[in-house]
């Protein structure tokens, strides 16, 4: 045997076999083999894992409400992922752009620190938020971003926004304790828990659907239906862990079917106390810091998105609240005369609105339905606003009442 | 058969792993001396030096760099903190600069030395198929690292000489100590270096497909910037998390407080598996091909 033999030598000495073809093609089915054993892990690694509902002693839907309300979990840090499909049209940056205008409303010189500019930006996509809590005066809500973040911190009576991808920091001072916390929009799937047990009433139907495995926790699944029809809200689940009655998982699914309108739950969770250094936060030498107006002013703004979501719309400055329950519409009025300048008045961006919306007619009068999957809202020629999470048809009956 | 046979033959079927190591040192000397080497991580370097002036010219007046969040990630941290120009160089370097350089190195690896003549020459120096590929593809991994820290310490030192130094803030808000900044850069830059394992198996197994260097090059670098394109376009959305450049800026996720570890996972078993399939692919075309030059 010569030195240089070695077994890969010997191999390419046969390939002058007449058999060698074979052979050579033999060692493509490594590679192929690989792509194969990955491809099979990825699509089974996950059924595997899915090890069954775990379970739980029964639990009626009333004693699994109270267990929420009395859910009393003061330290806790995770991981949120929260997923919104309102079926709006996709309009990429120039969304955003609106959103985040939007968002900053009338503030003038806004931070892109400032959590409301920031916060909005939820209403749409896929999003990671970290969330981190010790007890009603410290709390910190992250947003991640791509090589950035969004943090939310408050350390008792500083409540401070840092935006790492611009530098800039937003800070204000809350006078009373816990109470600043309705201030920012809800973003876990607690915050939306709340929002949706107070629409809970003899138009609803409750029950406990089974349990689930969330974030690693044992759950009870809570199903709230509307009882009524009319309404674009096909159901809403409720994750809530068994051991401390904290909801781990919301999910709002339309009636029309599909993807969740909805979806925030928590990937990964802790009870455990978070370190301290936390909540501390000192502005980075560099930073542009925005000091934000008093805090009842922000608390003002903010509970509108929540209530968005859970359809209840009232108390608000002229505006009527027509039905009852999931069906209820909101109503007001714009007062502008000619409503949304459509198609024939209103010129290119008129009719760049207008081809969103679909035109309806009624007793009411003629108008256009602006449709999300969820949200849907009727603006008529004279002005009027009708606007709730109920379908096109409900709506215009809604009008129609309302004249 | 005379002693000295058996002992040949014992030699020829367990190498001695010293050989094996000489192999791979001269391999390394071979490409690290290359001009062209030497070219690619002077151009590497210079990457921070540019970035480093060009956020100190603009805040000179004492503005704020970055423009409100546009360029590379941590552009706008480089003001307060040095340290923070060795995230941005690898962040504006690994989309583009550091595959390219890999690629360069990658592609080279097989098809330059059978353009050469010289292909012939080392599987006759009693090296094995096998063993030249793994020691070729050893050295290109040892090019990814060197290019890598090649970067992140010119933007040390640049950030240093620049700008001030000190406890540094994460991105979530939390002051971390200068110490462990330096040690979350160190960690960085091993990420940043193993996110380029994936390219360098592409690379190598183009090299084994054709006898032209530069062929090999040209295609490496042209399915980085498809690939590029590709994991761009939102239609194709599906198909993303499976290319290989996708989760590369997960390492921005190491300066989160706490670390968040998802993407970074999701990014190591990425390359993994792109090492495992297209360095297989590799041996399977290599060991099987003829050498005729």
């Amino acid at each position: 045997m010569a030195p240089y033999e070695s077994d890969d030598a010997v191999g390419a000495a046969r390939d002058e076999h007449p058999r060698s073809g074979r052979r050579k093609a033999a060692r493509y089915a490594v590679p192929v083999a690989v792509v194969g054993v990955a491809a099979a892990t990825i699509g089974l690694v996950p059924a595997l894992a899915d090890s069954g509902d775990p379970d739980l002693p029964k639990i009626s839907a009333q004693q699994l409400i109270e267990k929420i309300a009395t859910s009393d979990v003061q330290q806790l840090s995770g991981t949120v992922k929260i997923s919104t499909d309102l079926g709006l049209p996709d309009l990429g940056g120039l969304e955003n752009g609106l959103m985040s205008g939007a968002g900053r409303g009338g503030s003038g010189d806004g931070s892109s620190a400032d959590p409301q500019a920031k916060l909005t930006e939820l209403v749409s996509g896929t999003h990671t938020l970290r969330v981190a809590a010790d007890g009603p005066d410290r709390q910190k809500l992250s947003l991640l971003e791509s090589g950035a973040e969004y943090s939310l911190i408050r350390d008792g009576k500083d409540v401070w926004g840092y935006d790492s991808k611009s530098n800039e920091v937003y800070h204000s001072t809350g006078a009373g304790s816990g109470k600043d916390r309705e201030a920012e929009p809800p973003a876990t799937p607690k915050d939306f828990a709340d929002q949706a047990l107070k629409s809970v009433d003899d138009t609803t139907s409750v029950t406990v659907d089974g349990t689930a495995q969330v974030a690693g926790r044992d759950a009870y699944k809570l199903l709230i239906r509307p009882k009524q029809s009319g309404t674009t809200v096909g159901a809403i689940s409720i994750a809530v862990d068994a051991k401390t009655g904290m909801p781990l998982k919301f999910t709002l699914t339309p009636s029309s079917g599909g993807a969740a309108v909805l979806d925030a739950g928590f990937t990964q969770v802790s009870f455990a106390r978070p370190a301290a250094s936390t909540f501390a936060f000192t502005p980075p030498k560099g930073a542009k810091v925005t000091e934000g107006k008093d805090a009842p002013g922000a608390r003002e703004h903010a509970p509108k998105h929540g209530e968005d979501f859970a359809g209840g719309l009232a108390g608000k400055d002229g505006l009527k609240v027509l039905g009852k329950g999931w069906t209820s519409v909101a109503t007001f009025d714009t007062g502008a005369k000619g409503g949304l300048p459509t198609g024939s008045q209103g010129g290119d961006l008129g009719g760049f609105l207008g081809s969103l919306g679909d035109p309806v007619s009624g007793k009411f009068g003629k108008g256009t339905v602006f449709s999300t999957r969820l949200v849907n809202a009727l603006i008529t020629d004279d002005g009027k606003v009708y606007a709730g999470t109920v379908t096109k048809e409900a709506l215009v009956k809604a009008a129609d009442a309302g004249k | 058969m005379s002693r000295a046979d058996v002992l040949l033959a014992g030699a020829g079927r367990r190498p001695n792993p010293l050989w094996t190591l000489g192999l791979l040192r001269s391999e390394l000397v071979t490409t690290v001396r290359r001009w062209r080497t030497l070219a690619l991580l002077g151009v590497l370097a210079a990457v921070p030096v540019l970035v480093g002036i060009a956020v100190k010219i603009e805040t000179r007046g004492g503005g704020p760099a970055g423009g409100g969040g546009e360029g590379p990630a941590f552009i706008s941290q480089i003001t307060n903190n040095g340290l923070f120009l060795v995230f941005t160089a690898l962040a504006a370097t690994l989309p583009f600069f550091l595959p390219m350089a890999v690629g360069v190195v990658a592609g080279d690896a097989i098809a330059g030395e059978a353009g050469a003549g010289t292909l012939r020459y080392l599987l006759v120096a009693p090296a094995g198929r096998t063993r030249l590929l793994l020691t070729k593809y050893a050295t290109v991994l040892a090019f990814c690292l060197l290019a890598t820290l090649v970067v992140a310490v010119s933007a040390l030192l640049v950030g240093a000489l620049l700008f001030p130094l000190g406890e540094l803030t994460t991105i979530s808000g939390t002051r971390i100590s200068f110490a462990e900044g330096l040690g979350r850069a160190l960690l960085i830059a091993l990420v940043v270096a193993a996110s380029l394992v994936g390219v360098a198996a592409l690379g190598l197994f183009v090299s084994t497909l054709t006898n032209s260097g530069i062929a090999a090059m040209a295609t490496t670098v042209g399915l980085l910037i498809t690939v590029q394109i590709v994991d761009q376009i939102p239609q194709l959305h599906a198909l993303q998390p499976y290319l290989f450049p996708h989760y590369w800026l997960s390492f921005a996720d190491l300066m989160r407080d706490p670390v968040y570890w998802d993407d970074l996972v999701k990014n190591l078993g990425l390359q993994a598996l792109y090492a495992a399939v297209f360095g297989a692919a590799a041996w399977a075309r290599f060991t099987a091909k003829d050498i005729n030059a």
